[in-house]
């Protein structure tokens, strides 16, 4: 290594070290003679354009006639070859240098191999951890196990997003900057990263028992409530029917998760912080998910008897133009009629 | 001299040779996605382009004109293109870490190639919608793409089930789902403007 950084450091530096390059057997492409054979070299290195001013220098000094030019070409031209065939050498040690390294590199951090022995799941265990994902164990005393797996809560987020895409597209949501899909994949993964991240910042000042990956795990199956609610309550558009959702479902899925916090944090302001904060994030993204992307809009029949009409123009049709928030109580109970019917109907 | 007169060998090695033979293949790949059957040619014989046509002319197909674009967030172009590639780069770095023996760029060719049906349903709704709006309409190509989901989804897995471990192959095929499915999606609501 140390013979292949020095020739690598004498050619930027242009001076002598790199003589050393010829000791070590040259491996790759590089010949290991020089071949003097070759004259016309012409090889572009910075060595050599220093060469050739001086040459034109000294021409335009000297008032060169032909015969000094050839004379001095042929001594240059000899030279010349030499040197381009040295720093070709350089270059390409420096390029074999270069590509090891990057193979290197490459093989350490795109090697997946990495995350394989979070992705060591059976069907079964999917399952059986999205059931208990839902249920809330009492005993706090000792911690409680957290599988440290991703499987399950990668295709959590995924499966959040498309619901979440089904949801914005029925309810015709207005994206003004960005898209649908992109805004769909970056609240459920900003969701899942960041708010996993902020607690176990939390859980670090609080001296919890968790790990990066446990929180994670954690609250990834913690979306699951999550999903079950969305799916739901994006196709029956009931007010009522969501807060109760909300509640159960939702309450369930955060209570699991607090009660194995609980059971892994000492002290009560501690364990107030921590699970206060995971409480609260969890139950309101579920509230920011169903209001923020999901607006019960009056011409939602429209889908089905008008799909080629412009949206705007369905808000003409059905009521004056008025704002938003003063239209939503009216239309709450319009649309939820109208939507208990078209559920009823069949597609 | 020999060199240059010219033979009739020399015109037959020219461009246009391998441009058949490579349009050939994809050709054959179609049809073995149209006609699924537990067969090695998609995964011997990858490549990339067949998928490449589909993801352009699904791509294209699903791009609103500009008037409205701004106003629904429809899909445009490069969002199309990214969610295709990326969704099926997701896909098999999940299958490969669920054990699975099968190269990389074999499954994106799987993957890439089952958007077929798909790009057919896409083609049949933009034909569908030409015809006067309702909810038949809505209902017609609901079934064309539901039946078009289910049909890329049993070539994917006829093709890449066996390259899972036994016990495993739901949890490689529930992403394959997905991704098929929010690609469906795409096509079930468009409108054109």
């Amino acid at each position: 290594m140390a013979a292949t950084a020095a020739p690598a450091g004498g050619a930027r530096s242009g001076a002598g070290p790199e003589w050393g390059g010829f000791e070590e057997p040259i491996q790759g492409g590089g010949s290991a003679v020089i071949d003097m054979e070759n004259m016309d070299d012409t090889s572009g290195s910075s060595f050599e354009d220093m060469g050739e001013l001086h040459q034109r220098l000294r021409e335009e000094e000297v008032d060169a006639d032909a015969a000094a030019v050839e004379e001095e070409d042929g001594e240059f031209l000899g030279m010349k070859g030499f040197k381009g065939q040295l720093s070709r050498q350089v270059a390409d040690q420096m390029w074999q240098a270069g590509k090891r390294q990057a193979s290197r590199a490459f093989s350490l951090y795109a090697n997946i191999d990495i995350l394989r022995p979070y992705f060591d799941v059976e069907p079964a265990q999917v399952r059986s951890r999205l059931l208990e994902s839902m249920v809330p164990i009492k005993m706090v005393s000792f911690p409680q196990k957290i599988a440290g797996e991703l499987y399950g809560p990668l295709m959590l987020v995924f499966t959040l997003v498309a619901i979440l895409l089904h949801g914005m597209k029925t309810s015709d949501t207005i994206i003004r900057e960005g898209t649908l899909m992109g805004t769909a994949i970056g609240t459920c993964f900003g969701y899942w990263l960041g708010v996993s991240s902020f607690i176990y910042f939390l859980a670090y000042l609080c001296n919890a028992q968790i790990t990066m990956l446990q929180m994670l795990a954690l609250l990834g199956y913690g979306l699951f409530g999550h999903c079950i609610v969305l799916f739901i309550t994006y196709n029956i558009h009931l007010h009522a029917l969501f807060y109760l959702f909300w509640l159960l479902v939702g309450g369930l899925s955060t209570l699991r998760m607090v009660a194995v916090l609980l059971s892994r944090t000492v002290g009560p302001t501690q364990r107030l912080l921590l699970c206060g904060t995971l409480a609260a994030l969890h139950m309101l993204f579920l509230l920011y998910l169903h209001f923020a992307y999901h607006k019960v809009v009056e011409g939602i029949l429209d889908t089905l008897e008008g799909p080629n009409i412009l949206p705007v123009q369905r808000v003409p049709r059905h009521a004056p133009a008025v704002l938003p928030a003063a239209r939503l109580p009216t239309t709450v109970l319009n649309a939820t009629a109208k939507a208990v019917a078209v559920t009823l109907q069949p597609r | 001299m020999a060199e240059a007169a010219e033979s009739p060998g020399d015109r037959e090695t020219a461009s246009p040779r391998p441009l058949m033979r490579d349009l050939k293949a994809v050709g054959k790949k179609f049809m073995h996605v149209l006609y699924p059957r537990k067969s090695n040619t998609l995964l011997r014989d990858w490549d990339l382009w067949g998928p490449l046509i589909l993801c352009v002319t699904l791509a294209l197909m699903l791009q609103r004109s500009s008037l409205d674009s701004e106003k629904d967030g429809g899909p445009q172009f490069a969002e199309v293109f990214v969610i295709v590639w990326f969704g099926a780069v997701t896909i098999t770095l999940n299958s490969k870490l669920l054990g699975g023996n099968i190269s990389f760029f074999q499954s994106l060719c799987v993957l890439g190639y089952c958007i077929l049906p798909l790009t057919v349903a896409m083609v049949v709704c933009r034909l569908v919608l030409l015809a006067e709006p309702g909810p038949i309409n809505f209902i017609v190509r609901l079934f064309v793409v539901a039946v078009m989901f289910v049909w890329s989804i049993v070539a994917s897995t006829a093709f890449l089930a066996d390259s899972q471990p036994p016990n495993r192959k739901a949890l490689a095929v529930y992403p394959v789902f997905l991704f098929y499915f929010v690609i469906s999606w795409m096509i079930l609501t468009f409108t054109p403007q």
